[in-house]
Order: structure tokens, then sequence, then C-alpha cells
């Protein structure tokens, strides 16, 4: 059985982890002066040969993607962090801001001097005051304490961090759609190339990069690349914080190296409640990848084996649903998400969303076609790849997946509305909440 | 309230923050909102005038983003999650129970004025399904009966604390939070709550660690 490995959690229950005081009494900021010691380059090279991967989504190599960024330019580069944390099914990073707010900031710090950045950027979604809130008092801190601010530590590198509250736009957390957005424009991405490495805000070099990615960076430093490369796989290596959601017993953040199953972590988390007990669909990393079956509960949880089982690992953030769930349902609300979240820029994606949505609802009242299912396949293969960010591909995502396990609960729907064949009621889970 | 020379300081000290003035527009009409309950003609007007922009560049980024009102939202902002995962575990009959108490539905006020209802998106808190809002504060873990009680509390004035933040102000003050996020409150709401704990207490259970360094294989 593959063990829980509290590294970035491992001391959440400090009543003060959030303060420089609580972080420090339990290791925090001893990477700091470490990091400034080293040459930048090595630094680069470090995070490089720990294969750590983008924790955002794409599961980018982040030491090769800072590599990328042009040194000696004369310009200045920028590190933005990504905190804009909004995909169905993710909640992890706000969790980590609330929690950890200075292993982020001392992450910033080593990432900014890595990629010789003199300006960071926090871009947190607005809807989560909390974490901004922490975050930016960690921020504070730090600068009162000399470990933000002008000649840290007397290293010579100087660093300002801006805390970036947003305002409610999903497309924000697609990379050059953030920096649209931090730019003082409405959310839209660009076309790539150029990738934001050589032309990112203000068009000079920038990294972009998730909250736990950059989270990682302190204990990556302090403890090497050997020991972060014995968790995980040679190519999925190191640890992850998984969010746990949906039917299970215990909701919630568990830690864990990558490679371990989905029916391992459901085991830790108390096993499914409601319905029959069993896992009908789950989803592994937010709702722009495809569903998984109970009978993918033993592939592990790495990039690899979940892109041959289909889909993806996503943001790491597994959505659990039990048999009282309809698939079409879940799916029809998915779309309405993503049909209001799109920015509007590509056609494809703008008119795509919201002609699925319509034709999915007709399913959720009975009124389906065999018709719209073939419909559906053929909107679905005009948006996907045809728009300029992956909010497209995502949105043409939920209703291929589905259809590939769940073909006969979409005919079932073209006689019989939803919410007869499954009672919404069945699905809910008070009695669990109200025991919390 | 106006925009007298106390916020053009603010409005100043925000735009410092960025090396291209262009950067601020976003927490300015957050400043903007929390002076006056919406985004108004006026407030985009000054904000373009600070920044060398026209009003039609501030107001394709006030029209872009959802949390930004052009109609006053009363005293209370109420959220409650109906993407796919809270809905289905609940958040829909929750949704249902707070509209029907409010007499209002989506980006609706009640009838006083005092609360505007919205179905939100995504919260970044499965976790703690079904979610509500209140002035963007958590209120994790939901049922109808308790989002109910909480706006009933609420609209007698009584004190409501957030579940993983501070005591519940006002819509207006989350608003000022956001322009200005070092709001000396960052020490409410205490340690992560068992949910996020959740792990780690199997783990303890367990007698489970991440090894250290030297210690050799996990």
């Amino acid at each position: 059985m593959t063990p829980l490995t509290p590294i970035i959690t491992a001391h959440w229950d400090v009543p003060d982890y959030f303060t420089l005081e609580g972080y420090r009494r339990h290791g925090g900021y001893v990477a700091l002066p470490k990091a400034l010691g080293m040459d930048p380059d090595a630094i680069i090279g470090t995070v490089k040969d720990t294969g750590l991967r983008g924790r955002g989504g794409a599961g980018f190599p982040t030491g090769l993607k800072w590599s990328f960024v042009p040194q000696n330019d004369g310009k200045p580069h920028y590190l933005v962090v990504n905190a804009d944390e909004s995909e169905p099914g993710a909640c992890k990073d706000v969790p980590i801001m609330i929690a950890n707010p200075h292993a982020l900031v001392e992450g910033v710090i080593i990432s900014s001097y890595a990629i010789r950045a003199n300006h960071a950027f926090i871009y947190i979604r607005g809807e989560v005051p909390q974490a901004i809130r922490r975050v930016a008092t960690a921020v504070r801190e730090a600068e009162q304490a000399g470990l933000v601010g002008d000649n840290i530590l007397g290293s010579g590198f100087s660093l300002r961090i801006t805390v970036h509250s947003g305002a409610g736009a999903y497309i924000c957390g697609e990379e050059t759609a953030l920096l649209d957005s931090l730019e003082g424009y409405r959310g839209q991405p660009r076309l790539k190339p150029p990738f934001p490495a050589t032309h990112g805000l203000y068009a000079v070099p920038t990294v972009v990069n998730n909250v736990e990615t950059i989270t990682n960076i302190p204990w990556i430093i302090n403890n090497g690349v050997e020991w972060f490369r014995q968790f995980g796989t040679e190519k999925s290596p190191g640890f992850k914080v998984f969010s746990i959601s949906g039917h299970v017993a215990r909701p919630g953040i568990y830690e864990a190296p990558l490679g371990i199953t989905m029916r391992e972590l459901l085991d830790y988390a108390g096993g499914v409640v409601g319905g029959d007990g069993t896992v009908k669909f789950w989803i592994p990393g937010g709702s722009s990848v495809p569903m998984l079956t109970a009978d993918h509960l033993d592939t592990p949880m790495t990039y690899e084996a979940m892109a041959e089982a289909g889909t993806m690992l996503g943001t790491g953030t597994p959505m659990v649903f039990n048999n009282t769930v309809s698939v079409v349902k879940a799916v029809t609300r998915w779309l309405e998400f993503y049909k209001h979240e799109s920015c509007g820029k590509c056609t494809p994606c703008r008119e795509g969303t919201y002609w699925i949505t319509g034709v999915l609802e007709r399913f959720e009242h009975g009124h389906g076609t065999d018709a719209d299912m073939d419909l559906l396949v053929e909107v679905c293969g005009n948006i996907a790849g045809r728009s300029f960010c992956a909010l497209g591909d995502a949105a043409a995502t939920p209703y291929p997946g589905a259809l590939k396990y769940f073909r006969d609960e979409f005919e079932a729907a073209t006689r019989t509305p939803v919410d007869e064949a499954f009672p919404p009621a069945a699905s809910y889970i008070f009695g669990e909440v109200a025991a919390r | 309230m106006s925009y007298d020379e106390g916020v053009m300081a603010q409005m100043r000290d925000i735009i410092g923050r960025y090396p291209n003035s262009r950067s601020a527009v976003m927490p300015l009409l957050h400043l903007a909102q929390s002076i006056d309950d919406e985004v108004t003609p006026e407030g985009m007007r000054v904000i373009a005038d600070e920044l060398g922009l026209t009003t039609a560049e501030v107001t394709a980024v006030a029209t872009f983003y959802t949390m930004y009102k052009r109609r006053p939202v009363g005293k209370h902002h109420i959220g409650v999650c109906t993407n796919t995962l809270c809905a289905l575990l609940g958040g829909d009959a929750v949704y249902d129970a707070v509209s029907e108490r409010l007499g209002a539905g989506h980006n609706e006020k009640d009838v006083d004025g005092t609360f505007w209802l919205e179905r939100i998106e995504c919260q970044a808190a499965c976790t703690h399904a079904p979610v509500m809002t209140v002035d963007w504060e958590f209120m994790d873990c939901q049922t109808p009966r308790s989002a109910v009680d909480i706006i009933d509390r609420l609209a007698r004035g009584e004190e409501v604390v957030s579940t993983r933040g501070p005591v519940i102000r006002d819509f207006q003050a989350t608003e000022h939070t956001l322009a200005f996020p070092v709001d000396g409150l960052a020490g409410e709401g205490g340690e992560a709550d068992s949910i996020m704990l959740a792990g780690l207490t199997v783990a303890r259970e367990l007698g489970m660690k991440a090894p250290t360094p030297g210690e050799g294989s996990a």
C-alpha cells in the first residue's frame, strides 16, 4: 500500500503555521539563504533534475520552462504565480494559500532569484478573500523581516511581490489570459507562439507557474534531487497535494507520492458513501479531463498512466460520484459552466459551448434523440483544437468522455427525464454534512 | 461616499504596485465597488482619468468580470455553488431554499435590497460541498436549513462567522479587502480545518510520515 506522505501539509494543524513565526518554527525560510548562496543557473538545473512537473494541470516540466527564459538579455523578467484555481473539482491551491502562505512566498523568492526576476506577481482569484489576505499578509511579514525587498539577506538580490486580486473569470487560469488580465485588459488568451518565456507580461520574459508547483521549491532546495525523486515514478516524480471530493466518507486534502492509486486514496478517504456504496464514475483532475469508472481505480495517479487510460492527471483533484448520479446531468452542468466562462474570443468555443449546452438540456428533460448524440460528437469535434486556448478543448471533453462509458444513459434520456431516472435527493449528502 | 482626497491617495497607492499603471484597473474597480456598492459610471470615469484611459476601456474590463456589479449589491452578497459537484451533493437544494427565503433568483435581490443572490461557479472548495459564500467568505458544508439559518441571522444583524475566515462584515468591506488585502484579519479562521487536515489525520493514525533526506526509499 502506498503510504501517505505529508510534506507541504505536514504542519497544517499548527495553530499559527500561517504566520512567519509559526512557519519558521517548523523549518520555514531555511531554504532561502541556501538558495541565495547558489548560482541561479544551479537552481534551475536542480529543479530540472528533480523532474518536477507543473501542478496546474498541463504537467509541463518546471525546470525546462524556467530554462526557456533568455538570460542576461537586459530586459526585466517576471514571475507570475497562477493562483486562479477555478477548475471544477480542484481545491488544493486555495487550501495551500490559507494554511501555508509562507511556503508559497518562500518558493516565490527562490524561483524569482533563479529566473532573475525582480518583481513577482501572485494572481489570486477574487472570490477567495481568505486566501488573498493570508498570502498578502505573509508577503508583508516577509518584507518586514527583510526576506522580501532590497538586498535580501545581504545577497544583493532584490524582489518586490505584488498580490493581485482577480474578479471572477475562469479563463484567467489560462496563462496568457491571466497575463492580459494582469496587464489590465479583459482576460482573453493570446495566440502562442510567442510563449510567455520570451514574450510574457508587458511582452518581456515571464514564467507562469501554479501555486503548488512553486510551493514545492523550498523542499527541493532543502532536501535535494535524490530525496525528491524517491517519490513517484521516473516520468512523474515527486508528491502531490490531492483534494478528494464527492461521495466519499472523508473528503479533504491527502498528500501522497504520485503513482498512488485511486483505490488507495479512496481507502484513506473512508470509501464511498451513499447509493450502493460503489464508484460510478470519477474524474482524476478537474472537469476538463475525461472521466473514468470503477474499472480504473487501480490506475496509478501519474501523468503517463492517466494518459494511457485515455484521460489526464490534470490538477490531481479527484471527484468521486456514486451510482445515484446521472452522468447526463453532470455533463450538462459542466457544459453550462464552460458556456458561462468562455471568453468569447474564438467562435468555435463561444458558439459551440452554447449549442452543446442547448442540446444537452434536451437530454436532461428526456427529449434528446439518437441524432442529437451524433450531433454532439460532431460539435465537440469542431471545437477541440480549433480555439486559441485549452478552454475550448476542455469544453469538448466531458461529453465524448461520458459517451464512451455511459452511452446507455444518453439513450435512456431520449425517453425519460434524468430527474425521474435519478431522483436528485438520492445524491444529497446532508446527513454526512450535518455530522461533520 | 465620494472620491475624496483620501480615496485618491488609496488609488495612487494601488497604482504604485505595478510597473505599468494600467495593471491597476482591476484592484481600482474593487476599490470603487467598496465605495459605491457597485461599479458606477462615476467610478469608472475617475479610474479612467487616473490611468489615462478612456471610460470605454475601463468599462470593457468592468463588464468582463462577474464580480463587478453594475447595480447596487446591498449589504450582503450570497453565493451558492451550483456547479456539478456541489449541485449534485445538495447545492441545488441549498440554492432553492435560499432563493425561496429571499424571494429572489439568480443575480436578484430580496425585497428589502439587503441581499443579492447569485448562483456561483466552482469556488475551489469541493471538499467542503455544498458550498455557500457570504460576501465571498466561505460558508462551507451547508444544508438547506443551515443556509437559511445564516440568512436569518444576518437579517437580524447577528454575528455570523465564516467557516474558514473572519466574522462576516458586508459586501463593501470584502471589496475593500480585495483592493487592500492586508486587512488585519489574516489571523482569523485559525489553522486548517478538519477537512483540510483529513489526510494528515489519517497519516498520523497510521503512523505514516514522509521520509527525511538520508532515510532511504519511501
